[in-house]
């Protein structure tokens, strides 16, 4: 009966980028979120003339960010192993 | 001009092509080739049915409406897909490692497989699904009709519903046919997936070369389309800010909580890693299908006559520019979204309704639940699946009549998402945290659904169909905060971002105050654990403490479930692994969880935990076991703990063992070497008095002859008596048996007495003296004190190797001991000798000269003990020198 081992403090620099990898990919939907909160401001900004086709632009502009940015997080993120499972936000 | 016969022909060889390639899927899938079938590519293409008919037409139509508005449907999706390691890897795991079977089983799988809680969710989605699939049958048939319209046919409201009944009955049999050929929900419907992939290629492609025809067709570029845009009548961005984030909000939640979004995302998905690439290229398809949407708007709104249906303008652009291909491609893309879509939520629907509304309320029938037959239950459920895609599209049927299509019906469609989302918080509480209950989500359910009835699903039909014009502006029994759309006094919101804000914040804070307040039960527990630490790899406890039941009847109720061939595979694999012969294993409760997790994937797990249930007494985990689990792991702790310190306990007794063997090793070396140097000396004295005694009986020899060598011998037997005195002093000494008489006297005496004894009147030492200072009364054995004095002045006399040797005594009176020092002018003893004089027989080098067997000093060093004091030497002297540190005086 051996003790249930602790998750080690430090990493091994593949394993530390692995985990920063991952929070990369927890971040990208609150890069979206702000960058497609941000149309709500024009209304008090647009006052002298309509959105026109920019509005339109950037919020394809953005869609095309995110998609290269999840596609390349995406790449190299790896499959689960179980050393690397766990949520752990620690390390 | 395309004939509208040609176009009926072109959507049956479409359907029939459907139906091969369904038909290819399930049996290439039957012959165990289906890894082409399992890609990421056609799980990405399978999620693509949250794009239904409604927004490939819609969407332009909503453009055309609210301008940008349109794109919040995709944007919310997009969200939760780049943000799938947050939500979507967790629900995949868990609906794999649970066998879920649709969302209203994951729900009722947290909640202690509670049934009543499926049922809520079923209703809930039920309701909520109805006007989506009547949505679907409204945009097919309009579609048609637009058609016939080329023609100069107008429809009559006849024309519609037979439309929408031949519709829906060529979508009843294919989703029978390919949805309930196997029971195991849980088991991918390889014919459906890649027909619904086949479909959502299909649709990409008719929306993509319709947006292109626009662009560089008709407008003649990406700038002259930009400069339309701004040009055109849409208003882009209406000012409201809640609408706009409300809608995200509530397409990301919906994209979640369909119940069909949930069955391809969580139910279909064969392996984890597809979300890695539909995390990007999922987006990438909604991105392609909304970025002609706006340019399809405003091209529409600039050709086509005024009051023009905008919904309709993916179809009547083409038309109007005489580009049949284009439009029956087009109409092909509509049929597919619409087709796709209800195939889909119709076998999430009957799975849910069949899982946990039939099957329970049919084995709470059974009265006698012994009287089976095999594959009893398989064949209620197989059946009730069935009438449910039969009833569910009837319903959607039903309700298309009776809001007899029309504008009416396609403002239901963010109504019908805000009911399904209702699910949300039971759904990400389950998963996020522990303590949630299944009362708390019940209460939450409840209350989103009776808000969302009140302020947005009711009024949706139109005034005075459910809530009447009074009620609506002064609230019912008179009190205005129950205003459908101004709950709590709170007007002048959107309605929609109303009804979505109170039946959030309502249903949120219910589930979360009731999960506070109530106590989860130990099952529910126990699922809590599994469903939000399902990345710890951490084994649960067993949901079945006693295996009470007997293997046969676990069969037998496994054949009523599965069928026998399956039920008996199960049972004979595991038997195997067990190391067993036969096929009825060991009934272990490990076993038992794994059966019924295989059972769950058919019925659901609340019917699979009933009906287990039954069978096993109901002797299903309590409170008393979890907390006996958890202290069985803490003694465990405990246990380990001991045995470490007692492990700490044995290596200290070991050491201590093994220094003691080494300390016994050296004592037997000791005793050898003793026994080795005794032999020698007594043999030396032994061998000479024999020789001479062997001379001197030969005899006739002369007188002197005689003399000398009886000398010889008498000089030698007094050696050996000497040295045997030395040893039994020694050794009673050693053993501290000598026995010390106290006397009282002068220590000049005593230096006098010894002096006189050591055999100085040879007059070849001299001795030196202070007398003044030897002035010192003594209390001891002063016997024994005078042979240590003699043996170290005769050892001087012995060995001292000055021409002229003296012995200078010296007494001193330091920190209340008397020393006497015995200092000679020899050459003294070599340091590293010095440690060595007062061992037994411990002589030095030059052996010869005295004869001594070596044990003198050691005799003076126990004898000074025994008195108290000390005998050491005393190096940094010029002689040897030896220092006799007296016992305490008594003055």
């Amino acid at each position: 009966m051996s003790p249930v081992p602790k998750p080690p403090i430090f990493l091994q620099r593949a394993s530390y980028r692995q985990r920063r990898v991952r929070d990369a990919a927890k971040l990208i939907p609150f890069v979206g979120i702000v960058l497609w909160a941000l149309p709500m401001s024009w209304a008090q900004s647009a006052n002298e003339g309509q959105v026109g086709s920019e509005g339109l632009i950037y919020i394809f502009a953005v869609w095309v960010v995110l998609i290269v940015l999840a596609a390349i997080l995406a790449s190299r993120i790896r499959a689960d192993t179980s050393q690397d499972a766990t949520d752990d936000p620690k390390a | 001009m395309m004939s509208f016969n040609a176009l009926i022909f072109a959507a049956l060889a479409y359907v029939t092509l459907l139906f091969a390639v369904a038909f290819w899927a399930d049996r290439r899938a039957a012959l165990g080739r289906a890894d082409f079938l399992q890609s990421p590519w056609i799980y990405t293409l399978s999620i693509s049915i949250y794009c239904t008919g409604w927004t490939f037409y819609g969407a332009v139509g909503y453009a055309a409406r609210s301008g940008l508005e349109f794109v919040t449907i995709y944007l919310g999706p997009t969200l939760v897909m780049v943000g799938w390691w947050w939500i979507l890897r967790r629900l995949v795991r868990i609906g794999r490692a649970q066998r879920i079977t649709s969302i209203a089983d994951l729900v009722s799988s947290r909640f202690g497989k509670s049934t009543q809680l499926g049922m809520i969710v079923t209703v809930i989605s039920v309701i909520a699904g109805t006007p989506y699939i009547a949505l679907q049958l409204q945009s097919v048939t309009l579609s048609f009709a637009v058609f016939a319209q080329v023609e100069g046919v107008i429809w009559e409201a006849a024309d519609f519903n037979a439309t929408a009944i031949w519709v829906s009955v060529g979508l009843a049999v294919f989703t029978i046919l390919f949805g309930t050929r196997n029971l195991d929900a849980n088991e991918r419907h390889n014919g459906i997936v890649m027909a619904i992939a086949v479909e959502a290629v299909v649709k990409l492609l008719a929306l993509v070369a319709v947006g292109v025809f626009v662009v560089w067709g008709i407008a003649g570029g990406v700038s002259q389309m930009l400069t339309r845009i701004d040009a055109s009548e849409i208003v882009l961005w209406e000012q409201s800010g809640s609408r706009w984030i409300s809608l995200i909000f509530l397409s990301g939640a919906a994209f979640l909580c369909l119940p069909r979004m949930f069955q391809v995302l969580v139910v279909e998905n064969t392996d984890e890693r597809h979300l890695h690439i539909a995390s990007w290229a999922f987006p990438l398809y909604l991105l392609l299908m909304s970025l002609f949407v706006m340019p399809i708007a405003v091209v529409g709104l600039d050709l086509l006559p005024e009051g023009s249906n905008p919904d309709l303008f993916v179809l009547t652009v083409p038309l109007h520019e005489g580009q049949s291909g284009l439009a029956v491609l087009s109409f092909l893309g509509g049929l597919s979204s619409a087709t796709s879509m209800v195939i889909v939520a119709t076998i999430a629907l009957a799975t849910m309704v069949s899982n946990h509304i039939v099957v329970p309320v049919w084995l709470s029938l059974q009265a006698n639940q012994q009287a089976v037959i095999s594959g009893d239950v398989r064949f209620v459920t197989l059946l009730a699946r069935r009438l449910s895609i039969v009833a569910i599209l009837a319903l959607g049927f039903i309700y298309y009549r009776m809001s007899g299509g029309g504008t009416a019906l396609a403002a239901i469609g963010l109504i019908s998402f805000t009911g399904a989302v209702q699910i949300l918080p039971a759904m990400l509480g389950g998963i996020f945290w522990r303590a949630a209950t299944g009362f708390g989500a019940a209460s939450g359910l409840l209350t989103g659904l009776a808000v969302w009835m009140w302020t947005l699903f009711l009024p949706s039909f139109g005034v005075d169909a459910f809530i009447s014009q009074a009620v609506m502006d002064n609230g019912v029994w008179g009190a205005a905060w129950l205003r459908p759309q101004a709950l709590f006094g709170i007007a002048r919101l959107d309605p929609l971002v109303h009804g979505i804000m109170w039946s959030m914040i309502l249903n949120t804070a219910m589930f979360a105050f009731v999960s506070l307040v109530t106590f989860p039960a130990p099952l529910e527990r126990l699922q809590g654990a599994q469903f939000v630490n399902v990345f710890d790899h951490s084994t649960a406890a067993p949901a079945w403490t006693s295996a009470a039941a007997g293997a046969e009847d676990l069969l037998i109720m496994s054949q009523r479930i599965i069928g026998s061939t399956q039920a008996q595979a199960i049972f004979e694999h595991e038997a195997i692994s067990q190391g067993k012969v036969g096929f009825l294993p060991e009934v272990t409760s490990a076993f038992i969880e794994r059966l019924e997790r295989e059972l769950a994937g058919s019925v659901g797990a609340a019917t699979a935990h009933a009906m287990i249930g039954q069978l096993i007494g109901g002797s299903s985990v309590s409170v008393e076991d979890l907390i006996a689990v958890a202290d069985e792991a803490a003694q465990i702790l405990e246990y380990s703990n001991r045995l470490e310190a007692k492990s700490a306990e044995q290596e200290r007794t070991a050491r201590a063992l093994r220094d003691a063997n080494a300390k016994l090793t050296a004592l037997s070396i000791q005793k050898d070497a003793f026994l080795s140097q005794i032999s020698h000396e007594l043999r030396t004295p032994m061998t000479s008095i024999r020789s001479f005694s062997e001379i001197l009986r030969e005899g006739d020899m002369p007188q002197d002859s005689l003399n000398l060598y009886a000398g010889i011998i008498h000089d030698e037997a007094i050696r050996l008596t000497r040295l045997l005195d030395d040893l039994l002093d020694l050794a009673v000494l050693e053993n501290g048996q000598v026995e010390l008489h106290e006397q009282t006297g002068q220590l000049s005496d005593l230096l006098d007495r010894a002096v006189g004894a050591a055999g100085l009147h040879d007059g070849v030492l001299k001795v030196v003296r202070d007398r003044i200072s030897e002035d010192i009364r003594l209390s001891t054995d002063l016997d024994r004190l005078a042979q240590v004095f003699i043996n170290l002045i005769a050892n001087a006399r012995k060995y001292c190797n000055a021409a002229d040797p003296t012995l200078t005594i010296r007494v001193a009176h330091l920190g209340g001991h008397v020393h006497v020092d015995f200092i000679d002018n020899g050459t003294g003893i070599a340091a590293e000798n010095q440690a060595l004089i007062f061992e037994k027989f411990s002589r030095l080098a030059d052996e010869g000269k005295a004869g001594g067997a070596g044990l003198g000093l050691a005799i003076c060093r126990e004898i000074m003990i025994r008195l108290g004091g000390e005998a050491m030497y005393l190096p940094l002297e010029k002689g040897a020198a030896f220092r006799v540190v007296l016992p305490s005086v008594k003055s």
